[in-house]
């Protein structure tokens, strides 16, 4: 008699309709997936269609998704051309010390301000965020009046000077950083560095020894955002410098590119894919570090 | 020799005293276990002893150092958390032997002090797992066994069994126990249990309300102790308390809990107990091994009395059956085949040899 009740229940209209719901939420999940996937990949497939095509196939009254004389010359054209390997090099350097640079600082601030309890401590982190808020529109008529004051009194030009950046991207970058890893410290439990502590370590060996290595997830999430950031900034750079040689590759794609109303497309998107290859190329490379979390272990699992 | 000394040791966070001026003192090689329920301060001691909290006011002394201003580092102490606090990046071995690196210990003296205590806590093929790939009970022997190649002058324990489940949580505390019996160094234990303070101490720290309640061995504390806050708090189930009065009648005392229901006071006590004759506010304390049910011969001062049993909860080496005396619930232990059952009326037997006489208003034992 339980046989067949349980075997009626197991046809019974309630299993049905639960497989059939997450049937269902499957389908929509998956409708949606792909329609931000297409969404969110046809930009960049325009772009690497248009860069192969010719300027002449590009202005060409045909259907513009389909490239009928595929060329390399536009990716040829820019890596052989002195001014874009010289706008690459200047956003390489650039990225690199700013992320060096926020690093430093960042995991230094982050860690004082998330475990040594010192006065105003709180309210100090509060305010690191608070700067990140204000925007870069807002804060580059000032920074012109500062660069003017410090040509005065000291002699140094900051305009036109592509090394600016390196000065400039930072006032961006630490704040949030700072702030991703007060976040990732602060989830670090306090009874770590207390046993670092009788165990007879420094503040700076518990840093070094313990901090740094749990938190490895946090510090690599923190170098791809500083190292997008400066990759991107395009607002202080087209602010700030003017001379070909002292550009930085966003701003040297625009300004170079764009003659006049004449727009060299091809060689637009060529470049675009080009700048955008570091940074993917990056993440590709840190994801698996990023989402691996380390903490695991440290106290009951 | 490593005795630990407190003296007057004051803890205030903002306006509220978590330690209110505590002194003990702990001889060399003893095993002390500090208990009380949550709030009372005994952790805060524990990490003042540790220097991880500073101290307001008094005295801690180690080895007959004052040592209220040493950074931990310095204090030659071990310490075992609650919950592990072992390094997630580095493997057992690296666990164990990060103390004595950053002493500059060398080499072969890590190698051999890591091996040791290995073998010691029965971890020896852990060595080379990370904490992550350990259960609880392995990753707690860790801990300990990162204590102990320090070699340090105290291990303190905060809470260390609170996370494992019940039945490793026995077997964890027979192994701290026989580490100590090997380690011989001198303990201080924290715990809110008051079974692990019991079966672990040599001497047991109650604490409440960041005040020392009494110090004593286990089986002190369980057979006098000082005040109702002890005599309720250890042992389990706990002490029952009775309103009582103290009645004098033809050169003996009764001591009554009820209009209908009261006992003689044993003939040893009387003087002890006379004073108090005609007091508000006594309390009888009687532990629920002490009401069983009758027997055939009882000894001097064991008295029956029937009593209507409302619960029934049967343990199986013996039944715990409750009943209300004058509105209060107190429970007794019986044996099984007593037959005891739930609504019906039985004849149980009160053992006054055992019996506390409290003061509710000031909480003290007479």
């Amino acid at each position: 008699m339980t046989d067949t009740a349980i075997r009626a229940g197991a046809a019974g209209p309630k299993y049905g309709s639960m497989s059939r719901d997450r049937r269902w939420a499957l389908r929509w999940s998956y409708f949606f997936l792909v329609l931000f996937a297409i969404f969110f990949l046809t930009p960049p497939i325009y772009m690497f269609i248009t860069s192969l095509k010719t300027s002449a196939e590009i202005s060409a009254e045909i259907n513009p998704w389909w490239v009928f004389n595929p060329t390399l010359g536009n990716y040829i054209e820019l890596l052989t051309q002195d001014t874009f390997l010289r706008f690459f090099r200047n956003s390489a350097i650039v990225s690199i010390l700013v992320v060096t640079i926020t690093m430093a600082i960042s995991v230094v601030a982050a860690f004082a301000l998330a475990r040594m309890k010192f006065w105003g401590s709180a309210t100090l982190a509060t305010g690191v965020f608070l700067t990140y808020l204000i925007p870069e529109t807002l804060l580059f008529i000032p920074l012109f009046k500062m660069f003017a004051w410090v040509n005065e009194t000291l002699g140094i030009q900051l305009m036109n000077n592509w090394w600016t950046m390196i000065i400039l991207y930072p006032t961006l970058t630490v704040p949030f950083c700072t702030w991703i890893m007060i976040g990732y410290f602060a989830s670090i439990p306090k009874e770590l560095d207390e046993a670092a502590l009788i165990d007879g370590a420094t503040w700076t060996q518990t840093l070094t020894k313990i901090f740094i290595p749990v938190a490895l997830p946090g510090i690599i999430a923190a170098t791809i955002f500083a190292f997008t950031v400066s990759w991107a900034q395009f607002l202080y750079p087209l602010a700030f410098t003017t001379s070909t040689s002292e550009l930085v590759l966003p701003v040297g794609i625009v300004t170079t590119l764009i003659k006049g109303d004449v727009f060299n497309w091809g060689q637009i998107m060529a470049g675009a894919l080009l700048g955008a290859a570091p940074p993917l190329i990056i993440y590709a490379f840190l994801m698996d570090y990023y989402i691996a979390g380390l903490t695991a272990g440290a106290t009951k699992g | 020799m490593a005795q630990v000394t407190l003296r007057k040791l004051v803890k205030m966070y903002d306006e509220v005293q978590a330690v209110r001026g505590i002194d003990l003192d702990i001889a060399d090689k003893e095993f002390i276990v500090l208990v009380g329920p949550s709030g009372c301060g005994k952790s805060t001691t524990l990490r003042m002893i540790a220097g991880l909290e500073e101290i307001n006011s008094g005295d801690i002394a180690i080895g007959g150092h004052i040592v209220n201003d040493v950074p931990p580092k310095d204090r030659d102490i071990a310490m075992v958390f609650q919950n592990y606090a072992l390094y997630p990046h580095m493997n057992v071995y690296e666990n164990m032997s990060f103390g004595l690196k950053l002493k500059r210990t060398p080499k072969d003296v890590i190698d051999g002090r890591v091996k040791q205590a290995a073998q010691i806590l029965d971890i020896t093929e852990l060595l080379d797992r990370k904490p992550k790939q350990l259960s609880g009970g392995q990753r707690q022997r860790v801990a300990m066994g990162r204590a102990i190649v320090r070699d340090p002058k105290v291990f303190l324990f905060d809470e260390p069994l609170s996370n494992l489940d019940a039945k490793l949580r026995v077997q964890m505390r027979t192994e701290i126990k026989k580490v100590h019996q090997k380690v011989r160094t001198t303990t201080v234990y924290v715990t809110h249990d008051q079974v692990e303070a019991m079966t672990l101490a040599d001497r047991v720290v109650v604490m409440n309300a960041g005040l020392i309640e009494q110090v004593g061995t286990p089986n002190e504390l369980y057979h006098t102790p000082a005040t109702k806050f002890v005599a309720g708090f250890i042992g389990s189930p706990a002490m029952n308390f009775l309103k009582c009065s103290l009645e004098q009648a033809a050169g003996a005392l009764r001591v009554r809990v009820s209009d209908t229901l009261s006992f003689p006071v044993p003939a040893d006590r009387t003087q002890r107990y006379t004073p108090h004759v005609g007091k508000a506010n006594l309390l009888l304390g009687l532990r629920p091994e002490h009401i069983t049910e009758t027997r055939r011969h009882t000894e001097p001062n064991q008295h029956d009395f029937d009593m209507k049993i409302d619960v029934v909860e049967p343990m199986g080496m013996e039944t715990l059956v409750y009943f209300s005396v004058g509105g209060v619930e107190l429970c007794g232990r019986v044996n099984p085949n007593a037959g005891a059952a739930e609504a019906t009326s039985m004849k149980l037997l009160a053992d006054l040899n055992n019996m506390h006489l409290i003061d509710d208003a000031t909480g003290k034992v007479l």
